[in-house]
């Protein structure tokens, strides 16, 4: 199994793939940069850029004073979190029920279940906006949670089967035959068991949730609009100031890079529904 | 005590019948062995036993009574599962404890008890570990000190031994053996290992399909197998099995013969073949011989310095005392 | 122990997310369906005469659903070529031993995390302005004539970009697929005199291929509904040449507030991706059985 690799061909892979890495992830880097320039020192070549002396965090008090940024923010964490804990509550008990009590037709249940995932959003845009519209609740969080809630159902429920899945029915039937209650065998074994699968794919959930950006665009104006649709703003002109819209992108999707990088594994299971392991 | 009955149990998952109608008895402080070859039902009959499946007919007993409708964990029984189905999210000390605290022992008791097993199974500088940080002998131990400390009516154990490498399996084999002697507690042990079954258990139910084939003492087994199955499956290397005129020769559809009831000679002998791959154990060479008119090759035992190679002529003579007899349905002539 | 008790409670645990999908996909679809074949805009109120088949055939005769068509082929399927090759080169590159690879693949997966419209934001005006822009500046360093990326090549541009959205996508997923490729395979193709390239093209892409198809699968269900990198950046333009599928349908429902116009372009978008669909799940059905 381990066969020794000449340092030097480690090294040479090393810089080869770190070069290119860095190229890719080089417009995150860079807005990180700019977002830390003044607005006339972004817009310098990229190496008078690199090299001008002045740091400064202007351009952030600068987004937050402007645009209620703390607004749009708190738009995404509701509709995000919300959205995520609300299709948790519908889909733990349903992918529960199909992982431990499994029935004939789980599995067609299941690919159903799927299946409306597929559905492009466009082809549902339309009576969608006109029912909000008349239920009064386009560009609320209300209408905006429910909407992510149900194209992420399907993810969230095929995730936490494929983990519930996993739990080993030996260990529930022993805790049963060590005189546990049902109720005892929840607590003190299935739910230590499950959360973490429930953890990872609440987190991927909220990763989606949070980088939504057909409905969000479409079903908001100003009120609900979260921080997909507040950088949208910046399309007009008003992207040509570089910091600024350096330093309120990297606000919006500074939290998700984070989460997303704990999230790697789980990205894998959750967007392929388990086909690659 | 642990006095378990089986009443006519039968089982079905739907409309397929997996195991028929049974009746069996296990005494009180019997180790009592099902094996059989995979698929046989003896996993299934043991969970029934414990409460994991509802019987489809008929009763289980335990200690004079009726426990068929009974949850599992007042059955009086403990498990121990193949995949030793330890709680991955608590340490050793709380897995072995878990069942006592279901039980509402107090905490210094639990502690006690635990303490006792950990001792007794060596398991005592592990205690704080977690069972993933165990090798698989280690779990195994925890397993069964899960289930001693709730010092129940039978032990139940589903092929405990089938996830622990060669060297360990015999070790392991052993410390259940003892433990029981010590315990003197009933044990109900499912294996598809006729080894194990020949070794550990005072009564060994042989299964097939569902069906029971034999029930006996291991030498009973060995000695009167009551049909060509039974006869193939006890003992190691497996009965050489003969068909044809060399059987009609002994009114007989069936003969069977071991390979350690076989004189072997280089002068003369009833058949004569020749030698093929030829297995050295020191103590012991078995020789897998073709013989002209038999259309298997037929194995048999010789002492370790025996000295025959590949494409000697062998000479072969069975002990006839030893000879077994099976009509055409497979049973035994007696 | 699957008693009947059990079953019903399993089956009440399921309901609601049975009946909250069956209504999110009958309810609208069935309303988008109603609305195709109705005369229905809303800034001229009034009845809503049933037309028949009149939507569809005004939007598929319109020039612009034309075009709309070989965008969106064009985009998906540029942006399946650049992520899937690039993104099994990646994996092969990632899959070798290096220093700091933990470090490397946190690079190269990142865009993924990029919000669209952001990523949309900063290649648009950090990296691709003709005046202010890297490239620009790259350019004149060069000594060359800045490109206008939005006018002169917009859909390249846009497939661009989409694909360094995606490339993080198609890398993990046949990193993850390659590292689960059994070592003693390889060994023993090695053992068997196998170049590396025979091992690659022998053992390495058989057992990718699956992988591969799968991330196919999956990014085009998601590129056949690109709309937000399009929305910041050139609005489907210049003229309808960065307008695929979903931005079209977009324009006339939410724009030129054309809801039966919009509703047959919906089931059209709508009966594509479900030719696709039927693949993906046909896969995913199979490893369920796995």
């Amino acid at each position: 199994m381990a066969r020794s690799v000449t340092t030097s061909r480690k090294t040479m892979t090393t810089l080869f793939a770190g070069t290119l890495g860095l190229l890719i992830f080089f417009p995150v880097l860079w807005i990180v940069i700019l977002s830390f320039k003044s607005e006339g020192d972004a817009i310098k070549a990229p190496l008078e850029v690199l090299f001008s002396t002045g740091w400064t965090a202007e351009s952030y008090s600068a987004v937050q004073a402007r645009s209620d940024y703390p607004k749009h923010f708190l738009n995404s964490v509701v509709i995000a979190f919300g959205s995520t804990l609300l299709g948790l509550l519908i889909a733990i008990p349903a992918a529960w029920a199909m992982a431990f009590v499994p029935a004939k037709r789980t599995k067609h249940v299941l690919m159903w279940m799927l299946s409306t995932k597929m559905l492009p959003p466009v082809g549902v845009l339309i009576p969608i906006y006109l029912i909000y519209r008349d239920l009064g609740i386009l560009d609320s969080r209300i209408g905006l949670v429910f909407v992510l809630m149900m194209i992420n159902l399907p993810i969230i429920i095929w995730m936490l089967f494929t983990y519930f899945r996993e739990i080993p029915g030996e260990v529930l039937e022993a805790a049963r035959m060590d005189g546990a209650s049902l109720r005892e065998e929840i607590i003190h074994v299935l739910a230590p068991m499950a959360i973490p699968g429930m953890a990872s794919t609440a987190l991927l959930n909220i990763i989606l949730a949070w980088n939504e950006a057909f409905w969000t665009l479409n079903l908001t104006s100003a009120k609900a609009a979260p921080l997909t649709a507040f950088i949208a703003s910046y399309s007009s002109p008003e992207g040509l100031f570089y910091a600024k819209l350096s330093a309120a992108s990297v606000m919006a999707i500074a939290p998700i890079l984070v989460l997303g990088w704990f999230s790697q594994k789980q990205l894998v299971r959750g967007l392929t529904f388990g086909a690659v392991k | 005590m642990g006095h378990i009955q089986l009443k006519q149990v039968s089982k079905s998952f739907g409309n397929i019948e997996v195991i028929p109608p049974i009746d069996l008895d296990i005494d009180d402080g019997q180790f009592v062995v099902f094996v059989g070859p995979s698929g046989c039902g003896k996993s299934t009959l043991l969970r029934l036993i414990a409460g994991l499946e509802d019987v489809t007919t008929g009763s289980i007993v335990i200690d004079g009574r009726d426990a068929t409708a009974v949850q599992p964990a007042r059955r009086g029984l403990a498990m121990v599962f193949q995949s030793y189905a330890l709680y991955p999210h608590m340490s050793v000390r709380k897995n072995i404890a878990f069942p006592l605290k279901m039980a509402r022992v107090p905490q210094d008791e639990q502690e006690r008890l635990v303490e006792e097993a950990a001792r007794v199974l060596n398991l005592t500088g592990f205690l704080d570990r977690r069972p993933g940080q165990l090798s698989g002998g280690q779990r195994q131990r925890v397993a069964i000190g899960r289930a001693i400390v709730r010092e129940p009516a039978a032990f139940l154990f589903d092929e405990p031994l089938s996830n622990l490498d060669a060297a360990l399996r015999v070790g392991m084999r052993l410390e259940i053996s003892e433990l029981h002697e010590r315990l003197k507690t009933t044990m109900v042990y499912v294996t598809h290992d006729q080894v194990e079954a020949m070794t550990m258990a005072d009564k060994i139910v042989v299964l097939r399909a569902g069906v029971i084939e034999q029930v006996g003492t291991p030498l009973e087994l060995y000695r009167n197998p009551q049909n060509t199955f039974v006869a193939g499956f006890i003992g190691s290397p497996r009965m050489n099995l003969v068909e044809g005129p060399d059987a009609a020769r002994h009114d007989a559809h069936t003969v069977g013969i071991r390979p350690e009831h076989v004189d072997v000679s280089s002068g003369s002998g009833m058949w004569t073949g020749t030698v093929g791959v030829s297995e050295h154990l020191g103590s012991d060479t078995f020789f897998h011989v073709t013989v002209k008119d038999l259309s298997q090759p037929l194995t048999v035992r010789a002492g370790g310095e025996v000295d025959l190679h590949y494409g000697d002529t062998i000479h072969l003579t069975p002990k006839l005392n030893h000879l077994h007899r099976f009509d055409d349905r497979g049973l035994r002539i007696t | 122990m699957a008693t009947n008790a059990s079953r019903a409670a399993a089956r009440l645990m399921i309901s609601p997310a049975v009946v909250l999908l069956l209504g999110w996909m009958l309810v609208p679809l069935g309303l988008t369906l109603y609305f195709s074949f109705l005369r229905y805009n809303l800034i001229t109120p009034g009845a809503n005469p049933f037309i028949g088949w009149e939507n569809y055939y005004w939007f598929l005769t319109d020039p612009s659903f034309k075009a709309a068509m070989i965008n969106t082929l064009l985009l998906v399927g540029g942006v399946l070529l650049i992520t899937v090759i690039g993104g099994t080169m990646m994996a092969l590159l990632l899959d070798q031993p290096m220093w700091g690879q933990g470090v490397i693949r946190i690079m190269v997966i990142a865009p993924f995390f990029v919000m669209p419209t952001v990523s949309g934001l900063v290649w648009k005006n950090m990296f691709m302005n003709p005046v202010n822009g890297i490239f620009g500046h790259l350019a004149l360093g060069l000594g060359m004539e800045p490109l206008s990326f939005f006018s002169e090549i917009p859909l390249l541009s846009i497939i661009f970009i989409v694909s360094w959205q995606w490339l993080p996508f198609a890398t993990l997923i046949l990193l993850t697929a390659l590292q689960s490729l059994d070592q003693e395979q390889l060994e023993a193709a090695e053992m068997d005199g196998a170049t590396w390239v025979s091992r690659f093209i022998h053992v390495m892409l058989p057992h990718l291929a699956r992988a591969i198809t799968v991330v196919i699968l999956i990014q085009t269900i998601f590129l056949l509904s690109i709309f937000a990198e399009i929305l910041v950046t050139t609005n489907g333009g210049p003229g309808t040449s960065t307008t695929n599928l979903t931005y079209l349908i977009y324009v006339s429902s939410l724009l030129q507030f054309d809801v039966g116009m919009g509703s047959a372009g919906g089931v059209i978008a709508i009966i594509l991706a479900n030719i696709v669909a039927i693949f993906l799940m046909r896969m995913i059905g199979k490893n369920l059985d796995a």
